[in-house]
């Protein structure tokens, strides 16, 4: 019962952080620290979101686990749809696939807009990087967007 | 009689004991007992794959100290130290204690303000591992 509280009212303050996303956008104008900062806010909420989710499940044995956690569990939990496609190349790059990426779905249905959605993503680069870094992975996540709102993000996990 | 409490993430994060003037032995203890937690960590691949549970149970025991471990998905160690004069403490009770002590470290964790990696520092965790301490020893 207590995890669907912490749920609820992380979605009510997913709809208001929305509208404060864009604004903080609008409030820091220069691109790249904008962007940078906001990345570094993403790493940080990850890092706390997968001490609390990953509570009560058992260790994780290899990577892949890991990445399908992400893309299953942690996903329908924040954005409540999981990832809609993962590939990987089994030597520590992964390209996780959201075909509707709630934080786009406002924006448009097509190549509008395209030039302003990566400030967007930031965030949940963030996130994935926080996230990983937490349960052992350092890693590298970039994300592109060629049709809204559907976005790929690329995770590399650094070796050693 | 005496007791401790360490939270462990390859350096300490956290280390409280009762009565507080042994804590030194305590820091030796703490090493010794990350190396069996290793050990465990690792001899769980060979092993069966159900056996992934986070409580890891009784480390060593030496002729003082029982010492239990406990791991967290995020490779931080939750390690108490009990006398092995208090035999009244049951395996139940001390997985109990770890879950408690696993709730106080996400709410830690999530706290803006906390930097992952500094000491501790939380006076609501203190007074949670307090009254934890008070109730079971």
């Amino acid at each position: 019962m207590r995890k669907h509280y912490s749920v609820f009212f992380l979605l009510i303050t997913f709809f208001s952080f929305f509208h404060f996303h864009h604004a903080l956008m609008c409030f820091l104008k220069e691109r790249v620290t904008c962007v940078s900062t906001l990345e570094l806010m993403g790493f940080r909420v990850g890092q706390g979101l997968i001490e609390r989710f990953t509570k009560d499940c058992p260790t994780f044995k290899e990577d892949l686990d890991i990445m399908k956690f992400l893309c299953k569990d942690l996903w329908s939990t924040i954005f409540r749809k999981q990832i809609d496609n993962l590939r990987t190349n089994h030597q520590g790059t992964y390209v996780l696939q959201d075909n509707k990426f709630a934080l786009l779905t406002q924006f448009s249905t097509g190549k509008q807009y395209l030039e302003e959605a990566p400030k967007y993503l930031a965030f949940s680069c963030g996130l994935i990087r926080g996230a990983l870094s937490n349960l052992g992975l350092e890693s590298v996540v970039t994300a592109e967007v060629s049709l809204m709102p559907s976005c790929k993000f690329q995770v590399v996990i650094q070796k050693l | 009689m005496q007791t401790a409490i360490m939270i462990v993430a390859n350096y300490p994060l956290y280390i409280r004991s009762v009565p507080t003037q042994g804590e030194l032995k305590f820091h030796y203890t703490v090493h010794t007992s990350l190396d069996v937690v290793e050990e465990k960590i690792s001899g769980v691949g060979k092993a069966l794959a159900d056996q992934r549970e986070l409580y890891l149970g009784l480390l060593y025991p030496t002729e003082d100290y029982k010492v239990y471990g406990y791991m967290t998905n995020s490779k931080v160690k939750f390690v108490i130290v009990v006398d092995s004069s208090n035999t009244s403490l049951r395996d139940n009770e001390i997985r109990s204690m770890f879950r408690k002590l696993h709730n106080s470290f996400t709410d830690v964790m999530c706290n803006p303000f906390y930097n992952p990696g500094d000491p501790i520092q939380s006076k609501a965790f203190d007074s949670i591992v307090s009254t934890m301490m008070v109730q079971a020893f």
